[in-house]
């Protein structure tokens, strides 16, 4: 950069370009503060002030009142044990079958290999899955949230491809000192995967922890709603009291509040993962695309 | 990035020098029935909830009654199908599926491309990185959580976005009812959901560039747009066209989850798309075999867009995903 000349030009250029991407930056984050500010405030200066970003008085009514009801802490409990359990068996059973897709001396594997690629372009589509789960007799069960969903193709292929990266002497060596197949696999293999098996641990997780349909087609009984469910609910339907299903001749819940800290409680737990997600999401979307 | 490109070398062939063929071929496959053993969970999954829907799509040409199944319900030849094309419905929900589509690939695809190259030309770090940490943060987010902040920002009468917009221009606005801003609403939506995550990609296709090139731009007397057009352009050429494959092969995937959350008895007329109509007629109506023929029609359409941009793709001697 010795060469670089800093000409008037060149450098208004920078102001305007770093301005431009500041004012994406709070675009981006405005909502959040407005909503986190609002959350805290008291109903009157909610319909008062159109916009704030620190409220004059600060009450925790709204966060109150969500905990004073059962179905917020139900469906957060009800998304924590789906995302626990899900991520778990989704993770096995891709690293499982991504392990024989990636030998190449297997007989059989370009058929299977072809069979899922397959899946990626084209599906059964909403309705014939939804028969498929209500015949396994899946319906209003937590399984449905979970099993449609258990292999993402795509991740599948990528950590197939993954696998075939490893150093092949190694594999052998382990099979020559009579290591059995599945013993390779759990001994040697996945040791040496432990960060891959940890970013798609977090593709999983993040995507059951977000997934709005499954519950929407799949989940009928109320009680069983998930955090996005009960989001959806609070903030996009006005039917809040039947969701919350605290009816009080007496009290009047701080509506507009609630919707605010709903919000900012679901965000809650993907900011707090926020630094892992980033580092780890960006390696994966990395490693898809390293091949060829 | 052929990611999804099938495998091109062959198995290895082990000659071997004296050991029989069948000791050899026993041993082979007492090793692979670990294999198979591992790959079975698998199977049963893509065959269960892959391809068993797969065969379902046979119910687009039946007429689905419950208490006799899929394989007993009568067929009907194509009468579903004739319905859809004869539908009024079918023109609107096409529309509003190829409008979207096409504000997608004219808004929503070039976004991360300028914001990357923006990007790229900042030269303090720790102010880049800043930037990319905050934009990348609503790819995490729900849909749900996207349309309760929109709900909340563009209420009606007291939204702040809404009494912005009043305050400088004066007249009313019902941006989550009107028909006329629901698709301004889901782009807006789209582009603060996508953008920054989107950047990644031709930021890592960025990294790669040779600063030399540059060097050398800049003593011919390249000024920063030149540079930009005839280096930094280039280089990720390849990588946007992949992209814009992997976009045009999803064109009629609207993103269920956004179109049906956004959507309201008032703007229905625009906001309907095929994936929307699928819910509304099978699950909330219960005509199974109908909503299963419009899933069908999609697909296939889906189908060949996949092939046809690869084609493309080919023709212009680009890289291609197949």
């Amino acid at each position: 950069m010795a060469v670089k000349k800093t000409t008037a030009a060149s450098r208004a250029f920078d102001v305007l370009n770093v301005g431009a991407l500041i004012g994406l930056a709070v675009v981006t984050v405005l909502p959040f503060l407005y909503v986190l500010a609002g959350s805290f405030a008291t109903e009157t200066e909610i319909d008062a002030r159109p916009f704030f970003l620190w409220p004059r008085e600060v009450v925790t009514d709204a966060y109150d009142f969500i905990f004073s009801t059962d179905a917020f802490v139900r469906s957060l409990v009800i998304t924590i044990g789906v995302t626990a359990v899900g991520t778990v068996i989704q993770v096995m059973l891709t690293f499982t079958m991504a392990y024989p897709l990636a030998q190449k001396r297997l007989p059989g594997r370009r058929v299977v290999i072809n069979l899922v690629v397959f899946t990626l372009v084209f599906g059964g589509g909403m309705i014939p899955t939804f028969l498929v789960v209500q015949s396994l007799g899946l319906l209003d069960s937590y399984w449905a949230l979970i099993l449609p969903m258990a292999i993402n193709p795509f991740y599948l292929i990528i950590v197939k491809n993954f696998f075939q990266e490893l150093p092949e002497e190694l594999l052998e060596a382990a099979r020559i000192d009579g290591c059995s197949e599945i013993g390779t696999f759990f001994r040697i293999v996945l040791p040496l995967s432990r960060p891959i098996v940890a970013t798609f641990s977090l593709f999983y997780a993040v995507a059951i922890w977000n997934d709005y349909m499954s519950a929407l087609l799949y989940i009928r009984d109320t009680s069983k709603w998930t955090l996005q469910m009960f989001v959806q609910q609070v903030t996009v339907s006005t039917d809040m009291s039947n969701t919350l299903g605290r009816i009080d001749a007496n009290f009047v819940p701080p509506e507009q509040g609630v919707r605010f800290a709903t919000i900012v409680l679901a965000t809650l737990p993907i900011m707090l993962f926020y630094p892992f997600l980033q580092k780890h999401f960006a390696k994966g979307i990395l490693i898809g695309s390293v091949k060829g | 990035m052929s990611v999804i490109a099938p495998q091109k070398s062959t198995p290895v062939s082990r000659p071997s020098a004296d050991a029989t063929h069948t000791v050899r071929l026993r041993t082979r496959l007492m090793r692979y029935r670990w294999l198979y053993l591992m790959l079975l969970p698998g199977l049963v999954y893509f065959a269960v909830f892959k391809y068993a829907p797969m065969y379902g799509v046979t119910l687009a040409f039946k007429d689905y009654v419950p208490f006799l199944g899929w394989n007993e319900s009568p067929w009907v030849g194509t009468e579903h199908f004739e319905r859809l094309f004869t539908s009024p419905d079918f023109p609107r929900i096409l529309g509003n599926t190829l409008f979207l589509a096409f504000l997608h690939i004219v808004i929503v695809f070039p976004a991360p491309i300028v914001v990357a190259l923006m990007l790229n030309e900042v030269r303090r770090s720790i102010l880049k990185r800043m930037i990319q940490t905050t934009i990348y943060i609503p790819h995490f987010l729900s849909w749900t959580i996207v349309a309760s902040l929109t709900y909340l920002l563009f209420a009606l009468g007291d939204g702040p976005v809404t009494v912005l917009a009043e305050n400088l221009f004066g007249s009313s606005f019902a941006f989550l009812t009107d028909p006329e801003w629901f698709r301004p609403l889901i782009i807006f939506q789209t582009l603060w959901k996508t953008t920054g995550w989107g950047t990644i990609i031709y930021l890592a296709a960025l990294a790669g560039v040779d600063a030399s090139l540059y060097e050398a731009a800049r003593i011919d007397g390249a000024n920063r747009f030149q540079q930009m057009w005839h280096i930094t352009l280039p280089a990720i050429r390849s990588t946007i066209v992949i992209m814009l494959i992997l976009t045009s092969s999803n064109l009629m995937d609207t993103g269920f989850e956004q179109i049906y959350l956004m959507t309201n008895s008032l703007n229905r007329d625009v906001a309907e798309v095929f994936d929307t109509y699928v819910y509304f007629t099978g699950i909330a109506q219960g005509q199974y075999s109908y909503s299963t023929a419009i899933g069908l029609f999609k697909g296939v359409v889906g189908l060949i867009l996949v092939f046809g941009t690869n084609w493309l793709a080919k023709r212009f001697k680009q890289s291609t995903l197949f």
